[in-house]
């Protein structure tokens, strides 16, 4: 036993792609869960509370639910801010990054037609709700990082949205000074840098076999439409 | 200005209601403002009020919050309710999400066409008695205390009080497979800022009917 978080999902982003951005610099295991068998096995043992995943046993604890488990790794690490009110900040903004996300989460299961008219909302969004909101928070207090002058969770859940949001438009950020600054500078930071490498344990944009699996994993998901 | 937290919601449950129930259990009073019209809704927007132009949106400590969690975790730590320490949160934040994720159900619930109504609340009904409260049924068996986590009263248990009084309104006898939760449900209903949320005239809002749903489509309009 290393004494590194183990992560439990599918080999593939989904919801547990913003954990391992979090704990990037920290490492960790993962366990692919590849068949039904697995994952009925995860569930007769008892470790998901919910009978869900993401699933990641740390510190003595089976952690379910993503926004948990985000939480505690970030005051874990002292990404939360120095205070209440700072740690406020950054929920909000994580709480909209999160929403930006959300609307990419399920593109992949989406039929191709949905995915052209989800691809359109996605960047609708990003670049009239989202993105706007950030670049003047960057603008106003022209620091390097979204709260108290400190790497924080909030830095690192906007990059990760960026990157996300570039791959289904790549020249998503072109209205977006601030924030092109932000990313080449958060890309230039050596754990953040180490990540985006190849080989790391960051995973691709999710693919046929990725939704395959996690249909018949889970026995779900088979009909999903865009929200 | 009162220095009471004030609260911009329509006049009904939706997304706001679990943050009137937290304020309140910490005994907190405060003041809201209710959307009826579009144009309402557009000026707030208009005049930098909403962080991502959506509501709930609560004016607190000199910020203007929004996001429902962002609300909630400053809440709960403000007036310690999120535990003693970062192991205490953690378990507090699992049941939360758990529990928010069933409240989620029922929330887009009067929503649903009518078609589907069944379905949806047939998967409340499983989802409640198979996945939920078997979890916090074996959570106070398992400690035997009256409040989920560190024997001291927290968000989690406002939340799943607030849980369980809503699927019950949709389900009466749903705890009955339940015992501790039977229990717990008595326990919580004599805590004073509970007991005071519950009565009449309290902040607390009604289940959804169609007026709600009528004013959540006509302010939101795109």
């Amino acid at each position: 036993m290393s004494g590194k978080p183990k992560l439990y999902y599918f080999d593939g982003r989904g919801k547990m792609e913003s954990i391992r951005w979090l704990l990037a610099a920290a490492g960790f295991e993962e366990e692919f869960l590849e068949t039904r068998d697995q994952y009925e096995k995860l569930l007769q043992g008892g470790s998901l509370l919910f009978q869900q995943v993401p699933m990641v046993e740390m510190d003595g604890m089976r952690m379910v639910q993503t926004r948990a488990i985000l939480s505690y790794i970030a005051a874990k690490y002292n990404l939360y801010g120095k205070d209440l009110k700072e740690r406020a900040l950054i929920d909000m903004y994580v709480g909209g990054t999160d929403d930006l996300m959300g609307f990419i989460l399920m593109f992949p299961f989406l039929s191709v037609e949905d995915k052209e008219k989800q691809r359109a909302v996605i960047v609708q969004k990003a670049t009239s709700r989202y993105f706007p909101v950030y670049e003047k928070v960057l603008k106003d207090h022209g620091q390097d990082f979204l709260v108290g002058n400190n790497f924080s969770w909030a830095d690192v859940h906007l990059l990760e949205a960026i990157l996300m949001v570039e791959e289904k438009k790549s020249d998503v950020l072109s209205g977006f000074p601030q924030l092109q600054a932000f990313k080449a500078r958060m890309s230039s930071i050596p754990t953040i840098k180490k990540f985006l490498e190849p080989g790391s344990q960051r995973k691709p944009v999710p693919d046929d076999k990725y939704v395959e699996t996690v249909r018949r994993v889970l026995c779900m998901y088979y009909d999903v439409k865009a929200n | 200005m009162s220095g009471k937290p004030r609260l911009t919601y329509l006049n009904g449950r939706g997304w706001m209601e679990s943050i009137r129930w937290l304020l309140a259990a910490a005994g907190v009073e405060f003041d809201e403002v209710y959307l009826e019209t579009k144009e309402e809704y557009d000026k707030l927007i208009k005049d930098g009020f909403l962080l991502f132009q959506q509501v709930p949106l609560v004016e607190i400590d000199g910020m203007k919050m929004v996001q429902t969690r962002a609300i909630m975790s400053y809440i709960a730590g403000k007036y310690n309710l999120h535990g003693k320490d970062l192991k205490e949160r953690a378990l507090i934040d699992m049941y939360v999400e758990g529990i928010s994720d069933l409240m989620q159900m029922i929330l887009m619930f009067p929503f649903s066409p009518p078609d589907a109504k069944e379905k949806n609340l047939e998967s409340i009904k499983e989802r409640a008695t198979n996945r939920y409260f078997p979890v916090f049924e074996k959570v106070l068996k398992q400690h035997g205390q009256d409040f989920l986590v560190g024997n001291k009263f927290s968000w989690a248990d406002v939340q799943l009080m607030e849980a369980i009084l809503a699927v019950e309104e949709k389900l009466p006898t749903v705890l009955s497979g339940f015992p501790q939760l039977q229990v717990f449900k008595t326990k919580m209903s004599s805590v004073p800022t509970i007991k005071k949320f519950l009565q009449p005239g309290s902040p607390r809002k009604p289940p959804p009917d169609a007026h709600y749903v009528e004013t959540v489509l006509k302010v939101f309009k795109k």
